[in-house]
């Protein structure tokens, strides 16, 4: 198994919050996890878990409070900005929002070369690698001249792609590729850079809450709640046998697209807790179904089974069912 | 009595490069207590019909031709801006993608409920006592504290429930409802449509929703319009359209979905081509030039084709069942 090419270990982001003192809120709350080359890694969880601030902490867009990062044998957390500026060639991001994260007043061959301007270009011609990147996503040379209004949901997204790709990057962290998109451009997005992962060799980054997307192209998952890993690994296990009951329960609401569908649903209550005031103990007790004493009081560590980690004292087993629903399947 | 009855419905929009006809001959029914659905990609024209049956259209669109009767009594397309503002609210109302667009941020929660209960009579009382109710059916707990907080104080799932209880909080006829789910995730989506459907039949409103998501629209809708650039292409009940659909187009569109492919694939199904300029529509079927089953017939325009009972399909080939494998 090859090394791996970026290792976040035990990272804390934390925000100043007026009024409740020096500690402020904790986005991101104690995570770990690494990425091999070639690897696609997901991270799912609701608006708000944390997702977004855990790819800006990985990118050196967001300090980090607490622990490590390193990228390709370097510890990067603690470079300056002119140290990560080599770095982030190797790193590159896709944010969301297609059309947002392209200037409405540049042209998509301005856009797609600006990552060699701001790089320095030295001596590269700019036309022939406009060619070179539109081709590889899929789009039409003659798009060079267009501006970003000028282009569907799907087309500016293989833009972002295209500037994402440019400095030839090992890892590509992807913040909700294929939001806002539909499912047949979505799948031509997935596709674009499923090809580009294996004909490149990238690593990739996927923030999602599509969980049918994760089951597709990850090969790893990890899912959030309130800022931390609560379950992580193989995605097909995952899937397949989820340990956690936020990772159950998440399985079991994804909507499918057959209405004489016979649902048996985890329901949990949806008052989600604030960051502001975590809950003792497990953080998921208070809308778990299966929370018992124990779980009110004391934290739960992260559990290793296997290449699996989890955070619960009383991991499910296959099927499981909340107490009072056990029928319901 | 049906809601809303579309028909004939044209819209036009004047660019620098000539007129795009954003919306040809659109007809459909939403019947009273019911939940349809809308489906298509990216610039299909749902947005532009929203605005249309608003009375929003940008200043460059304009209506021409066509009908949207609403509680069979008014036509919204003649109707003036006046009249339009009176129905905006307490008898047709929205909710959108993102709550906090719907949110004011410096205002409580509270003051904002009792703040769009302009119209009626009544002491600031009643207005709270009739917002705390609101949110009472939409499960905020604690709803008479909650009126005193601001909508950051909420997190994304609970924000999208107080949007929804101020746009029900009128009564309305019928709810707009576009992409509400699209920010949450998949157990707090869940939890917003089946709340949605019990405030649905408790006020006995009809709903129009706009997804992405078949899987929502499955589980949430009773019928459903799939739209291609700017026409219905097929209608029907949820059954009919998820179970035996008709046209081409939404084939490929449910073959799309990802939730469909049940062993684990890396190359995911696409509808290759792209949806056609508006300014120069095609002279036939307009889904033809990405079609797998494009034929001779298929250069005349099409005209919609009765199926069954409130089924019906914009193609020449409607009445033979498809093939399940028609990616081939």
């Amino acid at each position: 198994m090859s090394e791996p090419i970026l290792t976040v270990d035990d990272v804390e982001v934390t925000f100043p919050v007026r009024g409740i003192g020096k500690e402020g809120i904790k986005g991101v709350a104690g995570v770990s996890f690494d990425v091999r080359p070639g690897e696609t890694f997901a991270l799912v969880g609701e608006s708000g878990s944390g997702k977004t601030t855990l790819a800006r902490a990985v990118n050196g867009l967001q300090a980090i409070s607490r622990g490590e990062i390193n990228f390709e044998g370097q510890r990067i957390d603690t470079m300056s900005k002119a140290q990560m500026q080599p770095i982030r060639r190797r790193m590159s991001m896709m944010f969301q929002d297609p059309v947002g994260s392209l200037s409405p007043r540049m042209t998509v061959g301005d856009l797609v070369t600006e990552p060699f301007r701001i790089h320095g270009a030295e001596g590269r011609d700019m036309r022939a690698e406009t060619e070179r990147l539109l081709s590889l996503v899929g789009l039409p040379v003659d798009f060079a001249t267009r501006y970003p209004h000028q282009l569907s949901g799907g087309q500016a997204r293989r833009v972002g792609v295209a500037r994402a790709i440019a400095l030839d990057p090992a890892l590509i962290i992807a913040d909700e590729p294929t939001a806002g998109l539909d499912v047949s451009v979505q799948g031509e997005v997935l596709n674009l850079l499923n090809d580009l992962r294996e004909r490149l060799g990238l690593a990739m980054v996927i923030i999602t809450h599509n969980l049918h997307v994760v089951h597709h192209v990850a090969d790893r998952t990890a899912v959030m709640y309130l800022g931390r890993f609560i379950e992580t690994g193989e995605t097909e296990a995952v899937f397949g046998a989820p340990r956690h009951p936020y990772t159950a329960a998440l399985l079991s609401a994804n909507p499918e697209p057959d209405p004489d569908k016979v649902h048996a649903r985890i329901s949990l209550p949806a008052e989600v807790p604030s960051l502001l005031s975590r809950p003792a103990g497990c953080e998921f007790h208070t809308r778990c179904p299966w929370a018992q004493a124990r779980c009110s009081s004391d934290a739960p560590g992260e559990v290793a089974e296997g290449a699996r980690r989890h955070r619960c004292y009383f991991p499910l087993d296959p099927g499981a069912m909340p107490p009072g629903m056990e029928g319901a399947a | 009595m049906t809601t809303l009855a579309i028909s004939g419905l044209n819209v036009w929009f004047s660019t620098e490069d000539g007129p795009l006809h954003a919306l040809k001959d659109v007809e459909f029914d939403v019947p009273e207590r019911s939940i349809v659905g809308i489906v298509g990609e990216s610039g299909c024209g749902k947005s532009t019909l929203i605005n249309a049956i608003l009375g929003l259209l940008a200043d460059n669109g304009s209506i021409e031709g066509g009908s949207i009767q609403f509680e069979g009594a008014q036509d919204l397309v003649i109707l003036g801006p006046k009249e339009m503002q009176d129905l905006r609210g307490p008898r047709i109302s929205t909710v959108f993608q993102d709550p906090m667009g719907a949110l004011n941020p410096v205002l409580t929660v509270g003051r904002q409920m009792v703040n769009i209960q302009y119209r009626d009579g009544g002491s600031t009382a009643e207005k709270r006592a009739r917002a705390e109710e609101m949110l009472s059916l939409v499960r905020i707990p604690d709803a008479k504290a909650a009126l005193d907080r601001y909508p950051h104080q909420f997190s994304g799932g609970m924000k999208q429930r107080i949007a929804i209880a101020m746009a029900l909080m009128m009564k309305p006829a019928l709810l707009i409802a576009d992409e509400p789910t699209t920010a949450l995730d998949a157990t707090l989506e869940v939890a917003t449509i089946e709340l949605l459907k019990d405030l649905q039949e408790e006020i006995g409103c009809s709903v129009l929703f706009i997804s992405h998501h078949l899987g929502v629209i499955a589980e949430l809708c009773d019928e459903v319009v799939v739209m291609y650039a700017g026409e219905v292409v097929e209608r029907g009940s949820v059954r009919q359209i998820f179970n035996d659909p008709r046209h081409p187009y939404t084939v490929r569109l449910l073959e799309c979905d990802p939730a469909r492919q049940t062993s684990r694939s890396r190359n995911l199904p696409t509808i290759p081509g792209e949806i056609p300029d508006l300014r120069q529509r095609p002279a036939g079927c307009v889904f033809a030039p990405r079609c797998h089953r494009v034929h001779a017939g298929c250069d005349q325009a099409q005209s919609l084709v009765e199926i069954g009972e409130g089924h019906a399909a914009r193609c020449n080939l409607a009445l033979e069942p498809q093939t399940a494998e028609a990616t081939a």
